[in-house]
C-alpha cells in the first residue's frame, strides 16, 4: 500500500463506471450480448488504468512514463479497426445493412469513447491527489457528464422536419410524393408494397443539412435504424421489397420508402427523428460563405 | 461473379418489342406474362421492372 493506492483505485473504478454507462444497448443493437460487452469493459478498464497512472507516474517525477499513454493511442486505434471489422462482416447478413458510413461512425465512437474515460481517470485520481477523496468523487462527477454530454452527438430531428406521406403508384413506378423510387413491374409486388410501404418526406430546415441528409451513408442509416426498430417485410429472394431512400434534386427534400412489420406513423416519425446525424456525413457549406463574407 | 444492373431476362406479349441477344420469354397474354415473371423473379432474384403494359424485364441490381 502506497500513498497513491485509494487515488488509483477510484480513478480505476469512475473510469471503468463511465465506460459501462457509456455501453449501453440501445435500439441500435449494438453490442447486443455478454462477450461484446465484455471486451468493451475490459478495454475500459484498461484505459481507466492507463490515464489513472499517468498522474503518479508525473508526480514521482517519471516523466518517461508518460510516453506510454501513446501505447495507449495506438492501441484504441486497434479497437477502431475490430469494430470497424466485425461490423462490416455482419454487414453483410443483415436485410438492411447499415452501411459503411454509420460502421465508420459507430468505430469512431469506440476509439473516442475510450478517451473519455482516460480523461475520466486521469482527473479523478490529479483531484484526489490534490485535495482529497470527496475532492476526486465530485471531479470524478463532473468528468463523467461531461463524457456523457460529449458522447451524445446530433439527432436528424435538429436538421430535418419529418412527414408521413402514403407511397403511390403512377404506371410501374412508385413515388413518396414526388419523388421517384423505384420501377415496379409486378401487379402483385404493387399491391404487397401498397399495404405495407410507408413514405416519409424529410425536409431540410437549412442549407447545411440539406447536404447532410443527401449523403448515402446519412440515408441507409436512416433505413436502417427504421428496419431495426419496426421491423422489416422482407426476405432474401425478394429483392423488390426493398427500403429506399431518394433525394429530390429540386429542393434537396429526402423520400424515405420503407416497409415495415409494424405500420405505426408516430413511432417511425419518432424513429427517424433520432437517427444519429452520422459525423462522417455533415457538411458546412453555408460556414464557408459566411467567411467569405466577413473578409 | 456478381451482375450488377444487367438484365436477365425479357418477358413479352409482343415479340417485335423484345430486344435481340437477351433470354426472352413470349407470353400470349398479361395474366400468362405475369405469371411468368413473378415465377422468374423469385428464381432470378432480380426485380421485375414494367417498361409498357406489353414488356417486363428482370434486373439484377
Amino acid at each position: 500500500m502506497t500513498e497513491y493506492t485509494y487515488p488509483i483505485l477510484l480513478g480505476i473504478i469512475i473510469g471503468t463506471l463511465t465506460r459501462i454507462y457509456m455501453l449501453r444497448t440501445d435500439y441500435r443493437q449494438y453490442p447486443t450480448y455478454l462477450h461484446g460487452k465484455i471486451i468493451h469493459i475490459a478495454l475500459g478498464f484498461i484505459a481507466a488504468g492507463l490515464g489513472t497512472l499517468a498522474v503518479p507516474s508525473i508526480m514521482e517525477e517519471d516523466f518517461t512514463a508518460v510516453t506510454f499513454l501513446t501505447i495507449a493511442a495506438s492501441q484504441f486505434r486497434e479497437v477502431r479497426n475490430m469494430e470497424r471489422n466485425t461490423l462490416s462482416e455482419m454487414d453483410s447478413s443483415e436485410l438492411v445493412p447499415r452501411g459503411r458510413t454509420y460502421i465508420e461512425g459507430i468505430a469512431i465512437a469506440f476509439e473516442s469513447r475510450n478517451y473519455l474515460v482516460i480523461f475520466t481517470s486521469l482527473l479523478t485520481t490529479l483531484a484526489y491527489l490534490l485535495s482529497n477523496i470527496w475532492g476526486g468523487i465530485i471531479v470524478g462527477a463532473i468528468a463523467f457528464f461531461i463524457s456523457k454530454a460529449l458522447m451524445a452527438g446530433g439527432k436528424l430531428t435538429d436538421i430535418v422536419d419529418v412527414e408521413y406521406v402514403e407511397p403511390r403508384f403512377e404506371g410501374a413506378g412508385l413515388y413518396v410524393d414526388n419523388i421517384y423510387i423505384m420501377n415496379i413491374g409486378l401487379p402483385e409486388r404493387k399491391k404487397e408494397i401498397l399495404s405495407y410501404g410507408m413514405g416519409f418526406i424529410l425536409k431540410p430546415k437549412s442549407f447545411d443539412s440539406r447536404s447532410t441528409i443527401a449523403n448515402l451513408g446519412q440515408r441507409q442509416a436512416i433505413l436502417h435504424d427504421v428496419s431495426t426498430a419496426l421491423g422489416i417485410y422482407r426476405d432474401s429472394g425478394t429483392p423488390a421489397l426493398v427500403p429506399l431512400a431518394k433525394r429530390d434534386l429540386d429542393d434537396g427534400r429526402v423520400g424515405v420508402f420503407v416497409l415495415p412489420q409494424e405500420r405505426d406513423e408516430k413511432r417511425a416519425i419518432e424513429i427517424i427523428g433520432k437517427v444519429p446525424i452520422l459525423e462522417n456525413a455533415v457538411r458546412l457549406p453555408t460556414k464557408r460563405k459566411r467567411k467569405e463574407e466577413g473578409r | 461473379m456478381d451482375l450488377q444492373k444487367f438484365i436477365l431476362a425479357v418477358i413479352t406479349t409482343n415479340p417485335k418489342k423484345a430486344p435481340v441477344a437477351s433470354t426472352v420469354f413470349h407470353c400470349d397474354s398479361k395474366e400468362e406474362m405475369d405469371a411468368i415473371t413473378t415465377n422468374l423473379e423469385a428464381i432470378l432474384d432480380g426485380i421485375a421492372h414494367a417498361l409498357s403494359d406489353e414488356i417486363y424485364i428482370i434486373v439484377k441490381h
